[in-house]
């Protein structure tokens, strides 16, 4: 099977901008032409989007719009990770031969209705996010004797990596007691311990070992990927203070990486409320069961950006279908040591966790220079 | 008769298969299992809580009925604490959402 690696990115603000979605996609997708000199518009086989918004034949568009003809071309959608579900689609097409080079972009706007996911009918009235953020918040104090004190670290953590991120949403730092006194969502959960719905987007070019040599001098390798889907609703879950499909899936991707999860320098997981960054880092295994905060006040404490570096969703913001992209072009840049005033040192292997509807869903995937 | 048509009357009511002497939740007309065609039967109405948080001044549960069925459901009096016994006193459709309101035994 043929090496697929990550050729090129662009990327744009994250902001609460009344923009419409064929722009967003448009504007990260100029971005990765234009620093992309030896890319041509008949070099790219497909074109994928990855969104929740309404809007049909969106990767026509955006192929209409940028000058592409493109043999494959379609949409994908699976709420929050639908944009690393697109790579892995991208990686699928490049590894089977049916493309050789292809171009994913995603793309959202603040008001998304992926947040909501209307046929979970378990949840009665209780459909936003919010609700499961709280039953897995109290879960996960009351199994592990965690307090509330303890999980504004990650809020603290994530806004502080932000402001060094150019493209994020928040570039406010917050006091522990700012967060512990942001509004009361409810009794389990405030305000700042929430990412934000935003418009974004962000888009990426695959392509074989071959082609990606003619666009970059240095290419990231996708060397592990990994999936799995437990359910669509939430109450299927088994536990909520842990999340299932993330384990599988980070077995499976480290598997195939043949990497051990203590060889990973650099990772970005799916802090879509605080407290799903302790339970991705257990759940992944960077860290024993109920030992998240650890390794997060450690982390905090000696200045260390290893697990979200942009900020997270907490500090970046998150526009759904474009969120899992912005993940892997965080992760791609710290392994080109591109990333500036984030950067880890000496990153060679990297890791994105990107999941969807209470981890109902997980993806992960494992890149490499 | 469907699930949806009965919780609209309030009534909950519950899918089973008997070829896997299984309950299928979500409900649905064909077992998740084995396809087979489902029997629809009234449920216990009866549970228990697993976890709780509070929005405003309202409790919102996630309860289990007949050790399978989970959902969200609002405690309309009492202060719930995991594990207690509780049971649907009304349930049915509103707004396009189900809702459930659930008190302690
Ligand atoms: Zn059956």
């Amino acid at each position: 099977m043929s090496k697929v690696g990550i050729a090129s990115y662009g990327i744009t603000k994250f902001s609460m901008e009344d923009s419409k979605i064929e722009s967003v996609l448009l504007e990260s997708t100029k971005k990765l032409f234009d620093d992309t000199p030896n890319l041509s518009r008949k070099d790219i086989d497909a074109v994928l989007v990855s969104t929740n918004n309404n809007s049909k034949y969106l990767s026509a568009i955006l192929s209409e719009m940028s000058g592409i003809e493109p043999k494959i071309a379609h949409s994908i959608e699976s709420l929050c990770n639908s944009g690393t579900n697109s790579i892995v689609s991208a990686y699928s097409y490049i590894a089977s031969g049916l493309a050789d080079v292809v171009l994913v972009s995603g793309a959202e706007r603040y008001d998304s209705t992926g947040q909501i996911l209307e046929w979970d009918n378990s949840r009665g009235e209780f459909k936003h996010p919010i609700f499961w953020a709280s039953i897995f918040t109290k879960a996960y104090k009351r199994e592990f004797s965690i307090t509330d004190e303890q999980l504004a670290l990650v809020s603290a953590k994530n806004h502080k990596q932000s402001q060094h991120n150019p493209y994020a949403l928040s570039k406010k730092v917050y006091s522990l007691k700012e967060i512990i006194n942001s509004k009361k969502l409810t009794d389990d959960l405030r305000l700042l311990d929430c990412s934000r719905p935003c418009t974004g987007g962000a888009s990426i070019l695959l392509a074989s070992e071959d082609s990606c040599k003619k666009f970059t001098d240095n290419p990231i390798w996708i060397t592990g990927i990994g999936q799995k889907t437990m359910s669509a609703g939430f109450t299927k879950n088994m536990a909520f203070s842990s999340m299932e499909s993330t384990q599988y899936a980070a077995l499976s991707a480290l598997k195939m990486s043949k990497h051990s999860v203590m060889d990973v320098n650099v990772a970005e997981v799916h802090d879509a409320f605080a407290v799903c960054e302790p339970m991705a880092l257990e759940s992944i295994g960077f860290t024993d069961k109920g030992k998240g905060m650890d390794m997060i006040k450690e982390l905090h404490t000696t200045n260390n950006f290893k697990i979200n570096p942009r900020g997270g969703l907490i500090g970046a913001g998150h526009p759904l279908g474009a969120t899992g992209i912005a993940q892997t072009i965080e992760i791609t840049q710290q392994l080109q040591s591109n990333a500036e005033k984030r950067q880890v040192e000496n990153a060679k292997i990297g890791l994105v966790h990107n999941m969807s509807a209470a981890a109902t869903s997980s993806t992960v995937l494992v890149l490499e220079r | 008769m469907t699930f949806e048509s009965e919780l609209y009357k309030g009534n909950f009511t519950i899918a089973e298969c008997d070829k896997c002497k299984k309950i299928v939740w979500p409900p649905s007309e064909f077992c998740n299992n084995c396809f087979n065609q489902v029997i629809w039967r009234k449920g216990a109405c009866e549970g228990k809580i697993i976890e709780f948080s509070k929005k405003n001044n309202e409790y919102f549960c996630l309860i289990e009925i007949e050790n399978h069925i989970k959902v969200i459901g609002k405690m309309t009096s009492g202060i719930p604490i995991e594990g207690n016994k509780i049971k649907i006193d009304k349930c049915g459709i509103r707004e396009n959402n189900y809702f459930f309101e659930i008190s302690l035994i």
